[in-house]
């Protein structure tokens, strides 16, 4: 039978793991737990509260979430905080799991998207993602008056019973990028923010480029202070912590 | 075809002179009754409804109604928040249930696919009380998987239907294998129960007037009995018997590949197919052994099918699984701990001290500690409400395996900043409706179908007899098919 090229053939194109666009440098060593990156993220990606109750119950919706992890035996204490969101891993293990593709990889923007319309509420991309970060919307939850103004037109809204998560703010990436576009170049570093990024007051969050070695975020990166989040289990994570030459805590 | 059959029983050489007697009020098979006087007998159990059923049926239809068309439709239309899943605990109740009904549902293809196999005689009366349970459990089990959905409304989107966006589920997904593995198994199992059902449709559409009649004429196909209509309906079941029992296999691997499959402290082990496979024989062989002493002493004329010999059958293959899970358990339990995977050992110990920790004891005594303590005993084994009891334990104990397995080790995980604890919600509400459901439909199905396979019983009647040596008797069995 004569090829038909009008049909790509079927192949399951499992890849090692792919080479990041977008990344993240997040410097623990002066983050200072504001949370103001927290705040942030829930203004820009319409995150809803959950309220008290049941974010004491592990409800909360954030995308991002601060770490406050304890060194040493009281009272020679220290305080670490570490910012955790998606690490929109190359070789994401929440991705395979889902049944109906709603948990998939962008092509053009390398990153691990998921796509409310289609996602079902099988919950199994959470299960598998070894970062927990993902949330799921398990009640509509009201935004009273005059919140609901508050809310960002450029993202939307999720209904109950869906799963979301960090997105890198991946309408502000769409948004530069048309910008560029319409001025016939390219990104240039620093032009795009995510939300957590802008507010950070200490600077700690870096974004940018990791496919570009003279972005700040990959100078960042190659300091040699930096450690990915549960490297072996080799997720391929596009988000770098510095630290101060430790590289043992989530070993 | 031709093969020999197991004879029930040896002769021995220095018994009494009611020997034969006796054989013959112990052995279903060696004490035959008039076709027609059976026949009779296994209609006169489909008609005969006391108002005590009806209360009892109505009592199912309410907790139906409160379980899984109120309870769950309050979830539906507010969110899956009113079940006690969180974040880490994405998983719950639900899956446990999911699992739990799978489980049960295995015993009526083991009991009767695997001993019609090995032509074990003495599954003859009650293959159609354990198929029965295949279906109906089968039906919850998707109850339950659709109650977990976040939008069930939408669960039609993980068939792969032909569609416009050209949308297509995700075969990647152990989701969608286990999907497309529990639709095989439920329209296989439906078929393989229909197909014996032929025959004793027949004899009771033969046997009854009024819209019985109109019932059976439909789902009898038509059925003469005939030599070659039986030629037919010995191969198809024969087919069916072998195929079905690679499905059966299949199935439960694949449940327990949703969890091996996982990139997961606990979840990730390779023996968790044949150790789930066994686990779900394990609560389904006690669930049979549950459903056949309830059947035997609320239904008319069942205690002559079911005897103390089937309850001793049935222990004895309890015990046996009680120890190929045992060591199933051992063998996971043992090569996860010697590992010494950082996580792996934090949940391993959260699991035998931490909050529920209880479970994962009740686990072990119910699962093995009660059947290795108690079937070994001829007289415990032929007592019907002891039985019962056991049955109820050991499923108490699988569903505790299946607890600790799903939302206990969802607790733990590598970010120990989001480890979290678990409380069932509506979960409760929505499984004692799948309860009642499971009930129900059982009860409704033992009134409207034959519950004995009656050709099945006959048949074995018919190749067993009874002969004398001198003053002995003897058990003869002649080939079949």
């Amino acid at each position: 039978m004569a090829k038909n090229h009008n049909i790509p053939e079927f192949k399951a194109e499992w890849k090692e793991g792919e080479q990041g666009k977008w990344g993240m440098a997040i410097d623990m060593d002066i983050c200072t737990g504001c949370n103001a990156c927290v705040a942030a993220c829930a203004m820009e990606n319409n995150v809803p509260f959950v309220g008290e109750e049941d974010a004491g119950y592990g409800r909360g919706m954030h995308w991002i979430r601060i770490e406050r992890l304890w060194e040493g035996k009281y009272p020679e204490i220290k305080t670490e905080f570490q910012p955790v969101m998606c690490q929109q891993c190359g070789s994401a293990p929440c991705e395979p799991v889902c049944p109906v593709f709603a948990s998939v990889h962008s092509q053009a923007e390398k990153l691990n998207v998921q796509v409310y319309n289609r996602c079902v509420g099988t919950r199994y991309c959470a299960n598998n993602c070894p970062y927990v970060v993902r949330t799921f919307n398990w009640f509509d939850y009201d935004r009273p008056e005059p919140l609901n103004n508050q809310l960002n037109p450029d993202v939307t809204v999720r209904q109950r019973g869906v799963m979301e998560k960090c997105t890198f703010c991946i309408q502000r990436i769409h948004k530069a990028q048309d910008q560029a576009n319409s001025e016939g170049r390219e990104v240039f570093d620093g032009e795009v923010q995510p939300a957590c990024a802008q507010a950070c007051p200490a600077d700690a969050i870096v974004f940018g480029r990791i496919d570009d070695p003279e972005s700040r975020v990959s100078k960042l990166a190659k300091q040699g202070r930096g450690y990915k989040l549960l490297e072996d289990l080799n997720t391929l994570p596009q988000v770098t912590y510095l630290q101060g030459g430790s590289h043992v805590r989530n070993g | 075809m031709s093969v020999m059959a197991k004879p029930l029983a040896h002769a021995h050489g220095h018994e009494e002179h009611d020997h034969e007697a006796e054989l013959r009020k112990e052995h279903l098979l060696l004490d035959p009754k008039p076709r027609g006087e059976m026949n009779a007998m296994v209609m006169d159990m489909m008609g005969g409804t006391t108002w005590k059923f009806w209360v009892v049926a109505a009592i199912m239809g309410a907790l139906v109604l409160w379980g899984l068309v109120y309870s769950w439709g309050m979830m539906i239309v507010n969110g899956l928040g009113l079940a006690g899943v969180n974040q880490p605990v994405y998983w719950g109740l639900f899956l446990v249930h999911t699992v739990f009904w799978i489980g049960i549902s295995h015993a009526g293809t083991f009991v009767s696919a695997l001993l019609r196999v090995f032509k074990a005689e003495f599954r003859r009366p009650f293959t159609r009380a354990a198929e029965l349970m295949t279906t109906f459990s089968l039906a919850q089990a998707a109850v339950m998987i659709f109650a977990h959905m976040g939008r069930v409304w939408l669960a039609y989107w993980m068939f792969p239907l032909p569609n416009q966006r050209q949308l297509w589920p995700n075969f990647h997904s152990p989701l969608m294998w286990d999907f497309l593995a529990i639709n095989t198994y439920l329209l296989s199992s439906t078929m393989y129960l229909f197909l014996p059902l032929i025959p004793d449709l027949a004899m009771a559409r033969d046997r009854s007037t009024g819209w019985r009649k109109k019932l059976y004429s439909i789902l009898a196909l038509g059925w003469r009995g005939t030599e070659g209509e039986w030629t037919h309906l010995r191969h198809a079941l024969n087919i069916f018997a072998f195929a079905i029992l690679p499905i059966m296999f299949s199935v439960h691997t694949i449940v327990s590949w949703d969890f091996a499959v996982a990139m997961r402290p606990g979840w990730s082990s390779t023996i968790f197919g044949p150790y789930f496979v066994v686990g779900a024989i394990h609560s389904g062989v006690a669930a049979v052994g549950m459903v056949l002493v309830a059947v035997r002493a609320l239904m008319k004329n069942m205690d002559y099918f079911i005897r103390p010999e089937h309850f001793d059958a049935l222990g004895k293959l309890m015990l046996i699984i009680s120890m190929a899970w045992a060591y199933f358990f051992f063998n996971d339990f043992m090569v996860q701990w010697y590992g010494g995977d950082k996580w792996t050992d934090e949940l391993l110990h959260f699991h035998e001290a931490g909050k529920w920790g209880w479970i994962w004891f009740l686990m072990l005594i119910c699962n093995i500690a009660v059947p290795w303590l108690t079937l070994w005993n001829k007289t415990v084994r032929r007592t019907p409400w002891a039985m019962f009891i056991i049955g109820l334990l050991i499923n108490v104990g699988m569903w505790a395996e299946r607890f600790i397995i799903i939302p206990v080790s969802l607790s733990i995980n590598r970010m120990p900043f989001r480890w979290g604890d678990y409380e069932p919600g509506v979960e409760v509400p929505i499984f004692i409706g799948s309860l009642a459901f499971f009930i129900l439909l059982y009860m409704l199905a033992s009134r409207i179908l034959p519950l004995v396979p009656v050709w099945e019983v006959q048949e074995g009647q018919m190749a067993h007899s009874i002969r004398k040596y001198g003053k002995e008797p003897v058990v003869t069995v002649s080939d079949l098919e």
